[in-house]
């Protein structure tokens, strides 16, 4: 995984209305969302947006229904026009592109996966997966095998002659996400991609996704409302609320460090044992501990800790990353772990 | 005196109608009224008639009576009509050619040779043995009552005018499907063309053209029937799923490839219904057209309401129902092989 900063979204600002402007000026002078549909009967869509997406990383979009997700990822490739801000795209300012130039960006820089599938109903299942390459003007026998080879690949051996009315859901998406990978684009733009499938296919996908992932190391933008996708997918969170980043960071470090009421009642229902793993909770040291009960890897969740220790709750382990100690667990800062911070939650009661 | 005079004289207009004193026919009710021998007298609150033009005129003879309206519309007409012709004469021309050509054709290849055609035409477009069976039997039955010449002459019409119907009318509703301003502005005209019998837009088009032409006729049927196929192409284009439209954006389709390879078939089943619609009122007028000397069916039909041939009238009748048939029977079909080649 490297470092480069692949999309680089500054003070992005998005207000629906006749006259954003003068709308902005009030949001950049503090007004709320409410208050601003109120008095001038604009809606605030994103306001003073502030993301860094690295190269090769998921960075999941997390957020309420109408906190802007959508919103925000269509301006990364100016399906929608921002009211003010930038979008630097390796380092180059996206809004300054013209026509020919955006196009060529969606052509060849950024796919997208829609909620709803958004396949050509009257194209097979090939055809389909094979879009942006016959978009850019290639012809069949060109397009071919490369669509016919990603169809393979997310699990669709032998139905590129069907219609996408002939398949499943599940199978829809797979052709939407062979149509964005036949692209053969370094990013990927994810809006709910999942949420219209149902929860055993919806694993599948992700795993299928986690799968693609390690293979391909493409800048993936995914959008959910729904905090296990977020937690199982993203290397990056960000948690949006009516239109502003409320907390981004690394999803254990979130889970750890809530600073926000609202994610403090976002992460209080799920199963923390499952999501935290070892390294977040770890204390790191070398020195190896007296009584040590074994050894556990570090991307280990503590689920499969207490599996180990079969209850014992004064076990200490080691952990181990690449064969090497780079910490130890005890099952006291485990269990101290999987109580929703305290602390954040008593402020909030 | 008039019940009106007042009105004049307040306004102090005596000496402007005065001078129109001796001009202008007489209106019906003076002469009704002098054939009669009554002489005015005051009318009662009951009898106070409308100020309308007529009446105004009774009170003041420089007012314009009503028949000046219509006689005034009548001589503007014809004061345009000349110039009008210049640029339509040309621009219209390929019309009758079109329609004689067709309906020649139609007449001069034996009928061993077109009725094959035309059921070989069914089956392409339908994929249906039963549809052609019956197409291929009505045919042979209005042939065989020796209405074979007069179904083919209506067919022709039939054929060249929906066609052009569908060339101009796909493209008018691809452009008002763009241009929301472009629709507000063609809507009310198509809701006029859809409104008005079709016996009044003949009056303005035996003005402009000759009778003997046949682009006359032609004129008149596809103002008639091209309204369907514009409004549900604008309304099908418009219905394409936003979703779909939003992903053709997404991978850098160019305004172009959205139209060809989305929003054109995807609204296919629109525009088919609008072209059903349309051959279907081609079919409406080219009955009334024979008004105005076109062929086909509608003279027989014509001959039957002017010498009271009932027989004829009621037969050639039954063979455009027979024709309508057909046609709705068949672009119904390839509706519907399209429907089911896309549904979601
Ligand atoms: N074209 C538009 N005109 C006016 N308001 C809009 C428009 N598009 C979005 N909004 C508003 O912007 C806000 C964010 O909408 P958005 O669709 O981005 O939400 P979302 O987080 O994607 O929600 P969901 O989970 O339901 O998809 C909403 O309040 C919505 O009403
Ligand atoms: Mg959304």
């Amino acid at each position: 995984m490297s470092d480069d900063i692949k999309i680089s979204i500054k003070k992005l600002y998005k207000i629906f209305g006749d006259d954003p402007q003068t709308a902005l000026e009030a949001v950049q002078g503090g007004m709320g969302k409410a208050e601003l549909l109120e008095k001038h009967n604009h809606v605030l869509g994103l306001q003073d947006i502030n993301i860094d997406m690295r190269a090769g990383e998921i960075t999941v979009i997390m957020g309420l229904s109408g906190s802007g997700k959508s919103t925000l990822i269509r301006h990364l490739n100016r399906l929608i026009e921002p009211t003010s801000g930038s979008i630097l795209i390796d380092g180059e300012d996206v809004l300054a592109y013209d026509e020919e130039r955006l196009r060529r960006l969606r052509r060849e820089w950024m796919s997208m996966v829609f909620q709803k599938f958004a396949l050509l109903p009257h194209r097979t299942v090939l055809e389909n997966a094979a879009l942006p390459l016959w978009v850019r003007g290639f012809k069949e026998e060109e397009f071919e095998g490369e669509a016919t080879k990603w169809l393979d690949r997310v699990g669709l051996e032998g139905q590129g002659s069907q219609y996408p009315h002939q398949l499943s859901g599940g199978m829809q998406q797979r052709v939407g996400i062979a149509r964005a990978l036949t692209s053969n684009s370094p990013v990927m733009l994810m809006d709910e991609a999942f949420s219209a499938l149902d929860p055993l296919i919806r694993t599948d996908m992700q795993d299928l996704l986690l799968d693609l992932q390690k293979e391909l190391h493409k800048t993936i933008v995914f959008i959910t409302h729904d905090l296990d996708e977020a937690l199982k997918l993203a290397d990056h969170l960000v948690i949006l609320k009516d239109g502003f980043v409320v907390q981004q960071g690394e999803p254990q470090e979130i889970l750890l460090n809530p600073n926000d009421p609202y994610i403090v009642d976002f992460i209080s229902d799920i199963n923390r044992a499952r999501v935290l793993r070892v390294r977040s909770v770890m204390e790191k040291t070398t020195s190896v501990p007296e009584h040590s009960q074994g050894e556990v890897a570090i991307d280990d969740n503590l689920e499969s800790v207490i599996a180990k220790s079969g209850g014992a709750t004064d076990a200490i382990y080691q952990v181990m990353r690449d064969g090497q100690q780079a910490g130890i667990i005890s099952m006291k800062d485990l269990m101290k772990a999987l109580v929703p911070t305290e602390a954040a939650t008593r402020e909030v009661r | 005196m008039a019940t009106y005079d007042v009105v004049f004289s307040k306004l102090g207009l005596e000496d402007w109608c005065s001078q129109g004193e001796t001009s202008g026919p007489l209106s019906m009710k003076d002469l009704l009224a002098r054939t009669r021998g009554e002489s005015e007298t005051d009318t009662s609150i009951w009898e106070v008639p409308f100020p309308s033009m007529d009446a105004l005129n009774e009170a003041c003879s420089s007012f314009p009576q009503s028949r000046e309206l219509t006689k005034g519309l009548e001589n503007g007409f014809l004061s345009i009509k000349d110039s009008l012709s210049i640029f339509l004469d040309p621009l219209t021309q390929p019309l009758s050619w079109f329609l004689d050509g067709a309906l020649h054709v139609m007449l001069a290849t034996p009928w061993w040779i077109v009725i094959p055609l035309l059921l070989a035409v069914v089956q392409l477009v339908t994929k249906s043995w039963k549809l052609v069976a019956f197409v291929g039997i009505s045919i042979c039955a209005l042939a065989f009552i020796d209405h074979y010449e007069y179904a083919m002459q209506t067919l022709a019409i039939i054929f060249v005018c929906a066609f052009l119907c569908v060339l101009l009318g796909v493209p008018i509703g691809i452009a008002m499907s763009r241009s929301d301003t472009l629709q507000r502005f063609t809507i009310p005209v198509l809701d006029m063309l859809q409104t008005l019998p079709p016996f009044v837009y003949l009056i303005p088009l035996i003005f402009l053209f000759s009778v003997t032409e046949s682009k006359l006729y032609g004129i008149a049927i596809i103002l008639y029937a091209i309204v369907p196929v514009i409004r549900l192409t604008n309304l099908g284009i418009r219905l394409v799923d936003q979703d779909v439209i939003e992903a053709a954006d997404a991978f850098g389709m160019t305004d172009r490839q959205k139209l060809y390879r989305v929003q054109i078939p995807l609204a296919l089943p629109n525009i088919m219904a609008g072209v059903n619609q349309t051959i279907m009122m081609s079919l409406a007028m080219v009955v009334i057209a024979s008004l105005v000397s076109a062929p086909g069916l509608g003279v027989l039909v014509l001959r039957g309401i002017r010498n009271l041939e009932l027989g004829v009238g009621l037969v050639a009748g039954l063979g455009i129902v027979i024709l309508a048939v057909i046609l709705d029977r068949v672009t119904k079909m390839s509706l519907a092989r399209i429907n089911a080649s896309q549904k979601n």
